[in-house]
């Protein structure tokens, strides 16, 4: 098992390599000068390569690249042209944002798909479940930011149950830090009136983000469990008297999980690089919104950082998504 | 007046399919006694599983059927109960082995899991099986149901039964297997014992263990059995009586010393003669010629009738009706004095 999860630590070499050499390309390939945007519209020519200077620009592209690794061995991901703030620094302090909002995301997407997923298996081809296959097409298929907007105009405009958008009103003192997750945080505070509050800015985001993995987890379920149900061990069940209830909670449902994992992992990736439209709808102060800032002004430093976390949150969502399937499947973990 | 264990009685069962309705099941007739061991044997597709997985009730309807006839457990007709009661005999009175030990245990969950859970859903029905007090808690009747379990593998032959409770399926041999899913089947203490091949999946050597040990089981508990098996060989060596089925009817039925010996019907024939000994020579096996029949438009008569050496313009007419041979043998054939004599000649 460690050594299992050392391997897996150490595949993250590789992938932190080709992630900073592919951004590092992709900076220098992108037109523009972003020396010359940070420095200003009226900066003159020897000011300009001050800054250069001063960010070690002028060197040749390898030597900054050597100078970055160095750097990101000290946990230093560079600092800002724009705002001359440590990357690093930035990054802790938006992440949380956008993690809370992915994992509050795949929770509501995990928590409703699945038992949909098998309900729907179970009594297949009847009404719930081509109402549900309706609505999962429609889940899928409408893009995220419009269907944050349709929410915004139903529950935040006509409705007005919900806030429009923001993490938190500026007249609530936000609880101490702990994990950055605000829910969680003022929860460990005991203070449940700004809970309450978080838990309302941070619905609707969250709910505009889990339609889409809800909806392929679901049908996922759906199909593995189909495909389950026909296993011998299933007739075996029920051969020799086990409830309805039981076969399909415990031995149809460990089986038919354990299939739905891969996409689960896949999708935390996806949403944590997608959160950029939400995020931008919503106002939500997460990684997105601070990436999209800094590639408008090219400011590449922030730009690789994000996508280095992101890649490795990542790995590391497959990685406890792998850990899983050991817990689930008893096969898995002793080879 | 007491009923037999099983009866039934003149079974149809149709299966639709794209192309049409298949008459599967053509009037089954068989009847299991306790202390008996029935061998149903044939060729794949004569509807041998469907029969066994009829008496669970097992088949789903629809695509399948059932268009007459009555199974009687006990006197009960098993296809007229509400599905609550079938459920309450699975597992309890009515045990079951299927084919493939290595897919019918769920690879999810530790073997003394899977065995407490039957126990329990057993014990709902009878709360003795558990020899625990009656308003025992969840966990003092898990406990029994734990010890129980540990009991039955410990029965069924597998060394250390206590420990092992603890491990998964993929952890097993084959043959380990297939003990667990008896011990599986057993625990409930059923009286009919439906093995769906048990042991074709498996070695000859642990066939042999298998099969000794569902005989032991038998005579221990004075339970039914019916084994269903293609193999003939297997039949001869365990069972008490043999109904050999050809495309969804039980063409000939009896003592398996009495069937084995001298068979009656063509189709029993031609299956013993189809057995390799080791006086044939190399490179000659006595195959019958043709296949079964498309059930789906089978024509009135005789289903045999088309690949029977022996048969006549009447055989195509009407359905033969089983004739007495002697005893409890009887054969389902209009020719049985016939080919007597063919044969003998």
């Amino acid at each position: 098992m460690l050594y299992f999860i050392l391997r897996r630590i150490l595949l993250l070499i590789p992938v932190v390599i080709g992630l900073t050499v592919i951004m590092f390309a992709i900076a220098r390939l992108l037109p523009g000068d972003p020396v010359s945007l940070a420095a200003g519209p009226n900066a003159t020519q020897s000011e300009i390569d001050a800054l250069a200077r001063e960010f070690g620009l002028d060197q040749p592209i390898w030597t900054q690249y050597f100078d970055y690794l160095s750097g990101l061995l000290h946990g230093d991901l560079g600092t800002s042209l724009l705002t001359r703030r440590p990357v690093a620094a930035d990054i802790a302090a938006y992440l949380p944002a956008t993690l809370e909002l992915v994992i509050a995301a795949m929770l509501i997407a995990v928590c409703i798909g699945i038992p949909l997923g098998l309900a729907t298996a179970v009594w297949r081809n009847r009404w719930p479940d081509y109402l549900s296959q309706v609505v999962a097409i429609g889940a899928i298929s409408m893009p995220r930011f419009f269907l944050g907007l349709l929410l915004q105009l139903c529950f935040a405009m006509w409705l007005m149950w919900l806030p429009l958008g923001g993490r938190l009103p500026i007249i609530v003192i936000p609880p101490p830090t702990v994990t950055g997750f605000l829910t969680i945080d003022s929860l460990l505070a005991g203070d449940m009136h700004t809970f309450v509050t978080a838990l309302r800015h941070l619905a609707m985001p969250a709910i505009a983000m889990s339609l889409s993995p809800l909806a392929t987890i679901m049908r996922m379920m759906r199909a593995s469990t189909i495909e389950v149900m026909s296993q011998d061990y299933v007739t075996t069940a029920r051969a020799l008297g086990l409830p309805r209830a039981k076969i399909i909670l415990k031995y149809i449902a460990r089986n038919a999980v354990s299939a739905t994992l891969t996409v689960i992992g896949l999708y935390f990736g996806w949403l944590l690089g997608g959160t950029v439209l939400v995020e931008t709808v919503f106002d939500w102060p997460g990684l997105g919104l601070y990436a999209t800032k800094a590639i408008i002004s090219q400011d590449m430093m922030p730009v690789i950082g994000v996508a280095l976390v992101i890649g490795l949150m990542f790995v590391a969502a497959n990685l406890v998504i792998d850990l899983l399937y050991g817990v689930i499947n008893p096969k898995v973990r002793y080879s | 007046m007491t009923h037999p264990l099983l009866d039934i009685r003149n079974l149809h069962l149709t299966m639709t399919s794209f192309d049409g309705a298949a008459h599967v099941l053509n009037g089954i007739d068989l009847t299991v006694n306790r202390g008996e061991i029935w061998g149903l044997v044939g060729e794949s597709g004569c509807g041998k599983s469907l029969t066994g997985l009829s008496i669970s009730r097992l088949v789903s309807t629809p695509p399948a059927r059932y268009i007459d006839g009555e199974i009687l457990f006990e006197g009960r007709d098993i296809l007229s109960l509400p599905a609550k009661e079938v459920q309450s005999l699975r597992g309890k009175r009515i045990g079951m082995i299927f084919q493939d030990p290595t897919t019918n245990l769920n690879p999810s969950y530790r073997i003394g899991e899977q065995l407490v859970d039957v126990a329990l859903a057993a014990a709902r029905h009878d709360a003795s099986i558990l020899d625990c007090p009656p308003n025992a808690s969840r966990r003092e009747r898990r406990r029994a149901a734990r010890r129980l379990a540990g009991d039955m593998l410990d029965r069924v032959g597998i060394p250390n039964a206590e420990a092992r409770l603890d491990n998964y399926p993929h952890e097993f041999s084959g043959g380990m297997r297939q003990r667990v899913l008896i011990a599986m089947a057993l625990i409930g203490r059923p009286d009919l014992l439906i093995a769906d091949e048990p042991t074709t999946a498996l070695d000859v050597s642990v066939q042999a263990q298998i099969l000794k040990l569902l005989k032991g089981t038998v005579a221990d508990h004075f339970i039914g059995v019916i084994l269903i098996t293609h193999n003939l060989g297997v039949v001869a060596e365990t069972c008490s009586h043999v109904a050999v089925m050809y495309a969804g009817n039980i063409v000939e039925s009896g003592p398996v010393a009495e069937v084995i010996e001298r068979p009656a019907h063509p189709y029993t024939k031609a299956l013993m003669a189809s057995i390799p000994t080791k006086h044939s020579k190399r490179g000659s096996l006595n195959g019958l010629g043709g296949s079964v029949p498309n059930l789906i438009s089978a024509p009135p008569g005789c289903r045999f009738a088309p690949r029977c050496p022996h048969a006549v313009e009447a055989c195509t007419q009407t359905l033969p009706k089983p004739v007495q041979v002697g005893g409890t043998h009887h054969a389902a054939c209009i020719r049985l004095t016939e080919t007597e004599d063919l044969v003998d000649a």
